[in-house]
């Protein structure tokens, strides 16, 4: 991380704010994220996390502030185009094709203008149909390649492999940076386990990571840097162990240690 | 209730020959090819042969033409409604636009009819792309209710403004060469659309259109315009919308308001549900039920609509699942009552 320090963030977030009618769900939140990071973003229910994803990739609006992306202002762009630019993420709520096989859900990231301009997976457009493809990319991200399961419907799949799924749909678009929203959520022990070291060799590759994130024990394996946000503010940044030590930060996990006189 | 003695379900397994002819082996046996073929087959050469077999009784050749354009627009409706995402009570507005733009290409530049219509399909589709572009960002519901608005709005505005010829509409218009020209080139369009479609909604391409129906965030997160898409839907089923209303001016040799009419709109959603939705030839097998029966219905007056009404509730309370789904089944599986 010291290394990348000195140059040109990939990601910038400057001040940036969302109101929903009175409620204030983001005020003046700034992040920096270096190439090859992996930054987390955690914070109680409510914080603005997911908020804070859907105001950088385009899905809501922000009233005000800027995102720069790889030296674009991609301020309120349309997601479709901030996408294309490479920078992705995964929904909380997973947001498969349901009426389709699980491979078939990456034909259509694989046919976006993105993919085909660098020509799929590994040169795929030109190594074979989108379908190779896409059972090529589901194998990398954990779907067992000569199992049914690659080939069964997204409706039928369990939650790890929807999780998986929505990963592999960012793959496919051979992205700069993956916004992963909870994507340990909902898992089990042994699902949780094997995403891990799924989400450390995306980071070997050079894709840089934000995670947002409830899991914190997994989180703090995988982020260098964390930010926590709460009530629409960011009160601490460091890594994880610094986080921790914020007083506001223990306030917002656990409660105050004041007690209060209720009389 | 649970597993009590006597109990039966039903189970269903699927025929032999149907997991046989799946792959490319279905090719090494003419049993199989006959079991892919026979179905198809049965399509095309009965919507064929229905003029010749009807050649005695003009009246029944002309309601041929009519099955036809209701069935054009009830394949769009279908394609639009299942695998786009959009409802689109938009019919009448589609045909009555191809009808005006084939109506003026011919009468004012003197373009002849079988070039007429190639050119008013195309033509009449981008401008009621264009026209929908506003309204596409809406969903479901909200984009049945703004769409049934076009075809009420463009007959108020032709009669208000008093252009394209006002109520009278436009008369005068060149009627086809050929009776059996007229005929089988509409024909061989349905049978060419359906299958078109078919093909173009298992295609990668299709696949897109396909997640813009089921999710349309997803999309979006995938680096892919949904507008453009979404307005590539609405070309096509209007382009199809467009084809049956300029065929239809140069069958009558007129164009009018009552080519907005909202039976344009709304028939093609009935022959869908009766026929089935999302399987393209469903709608059209509707249509060939839908349309005859309402000819037939002309005697009853106005009790029409009644027995119309009830047939269709028939329908959607005992088979909802459309006959195409229903046929398909049956083709393809055997049922058995076991005990359980």
């Amino acid at each position: 991380m010291e290394l990348t320090m000195g140059s040109e963030p990939l990601l910038s977030v400057q001040n940036i704010s969302k109101k929903f009618g009175g409620v204030l769900a983001l005020s003046t939140v700034s992040l920096d994220v270096f190439r090859g990071d992996i930054v987390g973003i955690i914070g109680p229910n409510g914080s603005g996390k997911t908020t804070m994803v859907n105001a950088i990739t385009g899905f809501i609006r922000a009233d005000s502030g800027t995102v720069h992306f790889d030296g674009h202002n991609i301020t309120n762009w349309q997601p479709h185009k901030i996408a294309a630019e490479g920078l992705t993420r995964t929904f909380q709520v997973m947001r498969p094709y349901f009426s389709l096989p699980a491979y078939k859900n990456l034909i259509v990231p694989l046919f976006s203008p993105r993919a085909r301009k660098t020509g799929g997976w590994r040169g795929g457009g030109k190594m074979g149909s989108r379908d190779t493809v896409a059972v090529d990319i589901l194998e990398e991200i954990g779907f067992e390649r000569d199992s049914y399961v690659p080939f069964k419907t997204a409706s039928s799949l369990p939650t790890g492999y929807l999780k998986r799924l929505e990963l592999a749909r960012c793959l496919a678009l051979r992205p700069e940076l993956i916004i992963c929203d909870e994507v340990f959520s909902g898992l089990s022990m042994s699902e949780m386990a094997s995403m891990v070291p799924l989400i450390e060799k995306l980071q070997m590759e050079g894709i840089t990571l934000v995670m947002v994130e409830h899991r914190l024990r997994e989180l703090f394996r995988l982020a260098g840097r964390v930010v926590v946000l709460n009530f629409g503010c960011k009160i601490a940044e460091g890594t994880a162990e610094e986080v921790m030590q914020y007083p506001e930060v223990k306030e917002a996990y656990f409660g105050s240690e004041e007690v209060y006189d209720y009389v | 209730m649970f597993g009590s003695k006597g109990d039966r379900r039903k189970e269903r397994l699927d025929r032999g020959i149907k997991v046989r002819s799946d792959g490319v082996y279905a090719i090494s046996s003419w049993r199989e090819i006959t079991y892919l073929i026979a179905p198809r087959l049965l399509f095309i050469l009965g919507l064929a042969l229905a003029p010749l077999a009807l050649g005695a009784a003009p009246y029944w050749q002309r309601v041929i033409s009519i099955i036809c354009v209701y069935a054009l627009l009830a394949i769009g409706f279908d394609f639009l409604a299942n695998y786009v995402g959009l409802v689109s009570l938009g019919g009448g507005f589609y045909v009555g636009v191809g009808a005006y733009v084939s109506a003026l290409l011919n009468t004012h530049y003197g373009i002849p009819p079988l070039l007429c219509v190639p050119l008013a399909m195309i033509l009449g589709a981008v401008i009621c792309t264009i026209l929908f572009l506003p309204c596409l960002p809406l969903r479901g519901v909200y984009f049945a209710i703004v769409s049934l608005m076009y075809p009420l709005l463009a007959a108020r505005i032709i009669e208000a403004l008093d252009i394209f010829g006002g109520t009278d509409g436009i008369l005068g218009v060149d009627g086809f060469p050929n009776i059996w020209l007229e005929q089988y080139i509409l024909i061989l369009s349905v049978i060419v659309i359906v299958f078109a479609l078919r093909r173009l909604v298992e295609e990668d391409v299709g696949l897109v259109f396909r997640g813009v129906k089921d999710n349309d965030q997803a999309v979006k997160a995938s680096g892919i315009n949904i507008t453009v898409y979404k307005a590539l839907g609405v070309f096509i089923a209007s382009s199809l919308g467009c084809l049956g209303g300029a065929w239809l001016t140069h069958m009558y040799m007129w164009a009018g308001l009552s080519q907005f009419a909202l039976d344009f709109s709304i028939i093609p959603i009935a022959a869908t549900v009766v026929g089935g939705g999302g399987t393209i030839v469903g709608p059209v097998i509707g249509c060939l039920i839908l349309v005859p029966v309402s000819e037939l219905l002309r005697d009853f007056g106005s009790l029409r609509i009644a027995v119309y009404s009830i047939i269709l509730t028939a329908f959607i309370v005992f088979k909802s699942e459309g006959i195409m789904p229903y046929a398909a089944r049956k083709y393809e599986q055997f049922e058995r009552w076991v005990e359980i």
